[in-house]
């Protein structure tokens, strides 16, 4: 069955790391009859994001405020819908999520049926493992997501994930802004969408920050929680 | 007429008067103006009815009656305060809605005009 996969990749100033990331991940290998295209959302960059994506044949997606991640990507899947794609795939702009291993979640999408695919680092432990106070905070969402959608899901946190076309349709009317994505899993497990996880290797970022730093993290704890129990309690 | 009264009365007519400004100028929503006119009117009342506060602190058993005022008037800007977090945040949606719009528009608009060269 052939179909169309769409990359999304929420950008906020990755001038640097997209020329190495870009044509890598066209020239993924995908499963037979799987064609891939590349979408960066700018979300509003200070830097060339936009010019350096459009020379390496991405489509490119200007928005013309800051939304933050969650709306950035939301975007993406938006296009993913409207363009008629079977599979979107979120990729973060920095170089952490390896393009060899699309593949992987591809796969396990088509054995599994499963429509959210989340790459994760923890299933083997290989690869970039992260710091320990973040480790700490993601087992802790491991235990809350488990808490409120009765799933195992060990990398919560992971911005390398798929969407079916089922996912698509419902991210693109409700996706949460902040944050996204701990909360946006309980809001696809309420709506009995199967979710699944496989193993997948990451790199330390190459470029840029994390946008989850110091205080923050408490902040970004709290926050995350509070909306996961709001998610949980609201009618679908 | 105690002088007190008076210059309740007339800030308050002046304070209706400017609010009818700002929605006549279209610079204020109605909806957003009915807690400012409640607000002055509530003001009128106990301006003309001087023992008013009196009488009515006496029944909701309140010692002082400055005291009702202030907590009656902390309590309604509270209530408001949360009134403009909702605004906001409706406001935030709609704004990521139309952000979202125009820049999908865009790209559909500039694919458009790169096929036609």
């Amino acid at each position: 069955m052939p179909g169309k996969v769409l990359i999304v990749i929420p950008c906020y100033n990755e001038e640097a790391s997209l020329p190495s990331l870009l044509p890598e991940l066209l020239s993924a290998k995908l499963p037979q009859g799987y064609h891939i295209e590349a979408l960066i959302v700018n979300d509003c960059s200070k830097d060339n994001t936009s010019e350096v994506a459009k020379k390496h044949k991405a489509i490119v997606i200007d928005l013309p405020v800051n939304l933050g991640i969650g709306g950035a990507v939301q975007t993406g899947i938006l296009y993913a819908r409207d363009n008629g794609f079977d599979i979107a795939i979120q990729l973060d702009g920095d170089g952490q999520h390896p393009p060899k291993e699309l593949p992987k979640l591809i796969n396990h999408h088509l054995e599994t049926g499963a429509n959210v695919v989340i790459g994760s680092r923890f299933l083997e432990k290989e690869g970039f493992q992260s710091s320990f106070a973040r480790r700490l905070g993601i087992k802790y969402f491991h235990w809350v997501n488990r808490l409120m959608t009765g799933l195992q899901i060990y990398d919560s946190t992971s911005g390398f994930r798929l969407f079916d076309r089922k996912a698509i349709e419902l991210a693109a009317v409700n996706y949460p802004d902040e944050y996204p994505e701990p909360e946006s899993l309980v809001v696809f497990s309420k709506a009995g969408l199967k979710i699944a996880e496989v193993a997948v290797v990451m790199a330390a970022r190459q470029g840029g920050q994390s946008s989850i730093r110091s205080f923050g993290s408490l902040y970004y704890c709290f926050k995350v929680s509070l909306a996961m129990l709001f998610s949980f309690i609201r009618k679908p | 007429m105690a002088k007190i009264q008076l210059i309740t009365i007339i800030a308050n007519v002046l304070f209706i008067l400017y609010i009818s400004r700002l929605i006549i100028k279209g610079k204020l929503r109605e909806e957003y103006a009915i807690v400012w006119v409640i607000c002055t009117v509530l003001l009128m009342v106990f301006s003309f009815w001087r023992n008013g506060l009196e009488v009515m602190a006496r029944l909701t058993g309140v010692y002082q009656a400055p005291n009702l005022v202030f907590t009656g008037f902390i309590f309604a800007i509270l209530i408001y305060l949360l009134h403009l977090s909702v605004v906001a945040s409706k406001l935030y949606n709609d704004n990521k809605k139309l952000a979202q719009e125009i820049s999908l528009l865009k790209e559909q608009f500039n694919k458009h005009i790169e096929n036609k060269k």
